[in-house]
């Protein structure tokens, strides 16, 4: 009880201050949304897909789980300014639940990523691309839990560099191969069998073709439940270890 | 209130391959009492801040036994942190946001419904002053102001004790003398103030006690009167001309109420006692009764730096 109480506090905190700047989460979408606009189109003839909307089905889900990923990967710098401005530490000293401080922060993240996929889903249904509505709502769940767990990371790193110098750099180096090696951009049945080995063991490579599976009607797929489930973990193990940075002591 | 016994802290620093311990806070032992303003004297780099983190469950302790506000520091820390209040040094409040949604949340924080926090939030931002900004944006705010605001999110909650670290540095004169009173008041209402500073006029004037911190020991405790009185009496500055100076020396060397005697390079006396109040007339006295003409005389009363110094072997000011 208490600590729905003090998430929700929390997040409605966080969720105001975004509010008051909305164009946030525009800048957020800006980049996906040229993907989709001035990428996307090369697709279909590059994929040898039969239609347009068959092109879309593989790219869009894609492009979701990058956006997830990196959204979740740079929130870390907005707790760096908190933790600055002694924001943190205000909070500490407050008997408010340590798991609250985090997943107030991070929920408000999910919430702010889902809108952000509803504006490419919606674009994207101009060209064409058509999902069924249960399939596309399973596909914002891993969509969220991704977000979930990338948004813990990231606000547990930044509370031990504790520097946007040092989480740049960082969270960059992480980013680049977690995203070539997950087939976001292409399919990785194009890849080489070395290739396709390695991308075995990133989990986004199996969040990717389940979000996939999703959009092609495909509910059935075992990528589906694995990716979710994979996911899931994951996302449980990060925001355990998250909110365990935050009960530590930091300045 | 506030009890210690042999509170420790030591950290682990690299400076290049080797890694050294530096105790922070070797052995601690402090009593406040419950309604009085407490001040944690010492240089930068003491302790001071260190201490104050323990104490307000920030940083855990590495030894030692704290009890405040009546909770056990090392066992329950989650109760001490119901009880006290803390300020810390370096702001607390986020530029986007006004003081009555900073007071407001931090209210609630501490468990406080919503309609009475924010009742809470409007009586606060009365007794600080600060209702014609209170929906501004905090970056809109003057340093005195912002301070005010950060107090008042200190004791929202209405603590028994209120920890401020360093409440009036980087503060203008007159928001300082201001925030004295602030202070005060926190006193008038039953809190008990745990503050630190580097002030010496800041501990004397506002302080009911002290502790005096160096190199992560605390050498020295009592008000600030007591210690004062600890460092042997007073000083009596005698001005003459230099030609006469060493004639007044030698009047004065037989008097018993001079336990020392100085000269001064451009010609006069330093002449230590118990009590300025009645050596001084005796000194104008002599001198009318010896024919020396005065230039100028004063008393120099003992001040915190000179325990300081008395206890440290250095001056506050130098370090």
């Amino acid at each position: 009880m208490k600590l729905a109480r003090d998430t929700w506090l929390i997040f409605q905190r966080q969720t105001q201050l975004l509010l008051r700047n909305p164009v946030w989460i525009f800048v957020g979408v800006f980049q996906p949304v040229m993907y989709l606009l001035l990428f996307a189109p090369l697709l279909k003839p590059a994929l040898n897909a039969p239609t347009q909307a068959a092109a879309y089905k593989i790219f869009v889900p894609g492009l979701l789980v990058l956006l997830a990923i990196f959204g979740g990967l740079f929130q870390g710098f907005g707790l760096i300014a908190e933790l600055r401005a002694g924001v943190i530490e205000r909070s500490r000293v407050t008997p408010v639940s340590r798991l609250a401080l985090l997943l107030g922060r991070s929920l408000r993240d999910v919430v702010s990523l889902i809108a952000q996929a509803i504006i490419i889903t919606l674009l994207a249904l101009a060209f064409d691309l058509r999902v069924f509505i249960g399939n596309l709502l399973l596909a914002y769940l891993m969509l969220a839990l991704i977000a979930l767990m990338t948004s813990a990371v990231s606000y547990g790193i930044a509370l031990k560099v504790k520097s946007e110098d040092a989480l740049a750099p960082l969270m960059n180096t992480v980013a680049q191969p977690v995203l070539l090696l997950s087939g976001i951009l292409l399919p990785l049945t194009f890849a080489p069998g070395w290739l396709q080995g390695v991308a075995k063991w990133n989990p986004f490579s199996w969040a990717v073709e389940g979000t996939r599976a999703l959009f092609n009607g495909d509910l059935g797929n075992d990528r589906v439940w694995q990716g979710l489930g994979i996911i899931a973990v994951l996302a449980a193990a990060g925001v355990f270890w998250a909110a365990r940075q935050f009960a530590r002591s930091v300045r | 209130m506030i009890e210690t016994r042999g509170l420790r802290k030591s950290y682990r620093s690299r400076a290049g391959r080797e890694t050294k311990t530096v105790d922070a806070v070797r052995g601690v032992n402090l009593d406040v009492a419950a309604g009085e303003i407490f001040g944690f004297l010492g240089p930068n780099g003491a302790g001071k801040t260190t201490t104050l983190r323990m104490l307000a469950t920030l940083i855990e302790p590495d030894g030692g036994e704290a009890t405040v506000a009546g909770a056990d520091l090392r066992k329950n820390p989650a109760e001490v942190r119901r009880r006290i209040g803390y300020v810390a040094q370096g702001g607390s409040t986020w530029d986007e946001s006004s003081a009555r949604e900073e007071l407001v949340l931090q209210a609630r924080l501490y468990g406080i419904g919503k309609a009475e926090a924010h009742r809470r939030a409007e009586r606060a931002l009365e007794a600080f002053q600060l209702a014609e900004y209170a929906d501004r944006k905090t970056k809109t705010y003057s340093g005195g102001q912002r301070r005010r605001v950060e107090i008042a999110l200190g004791i929202i909650h209405e603590p028994k004790i209120v920890f401020l670290d360093e409440p009036t540095t980087g503060l203008d004169p007159q928001s300082r003398a201001h925030m004295w009173d602030e202070i005060r008041r926190l006193r008038t209402e039953g809190m008990t103030v745990f503050i630190t500073t580097h002030y010496l006029d800041e501990a004397d004037a506002l302080c009911d006690r002290i502790a005096i911190m160096d190199h992560g020991e605390v050498v020295a405790e009592g008000t600030p009167a007591e210690l004062k009185r600890e460092i042997s009496g007073e000083v009596v500055i005698v001005g003459l001309d230099a030609a006469t100076t060493p004639r007044a020396a030698e009047l004065f060397d037989t008097e018993a109420y001079v336990s020392k005697l100085e000269t001064v390079d451009e010609g006069g006396l330093r002449l230590y006692v118990d009590e300025g109040a009645t050596a001084i007339p005796q000194v104008l006295r002599r001198l009318d009764h010896a024919g020396l003409d005065l230039r100028s005389i004063e008393l120099h009363r003992p001040s915190l730096d000179d325990v300081f110094l008395t206890k440290t072997g250095r001056s506050l000011r130098e370090s």
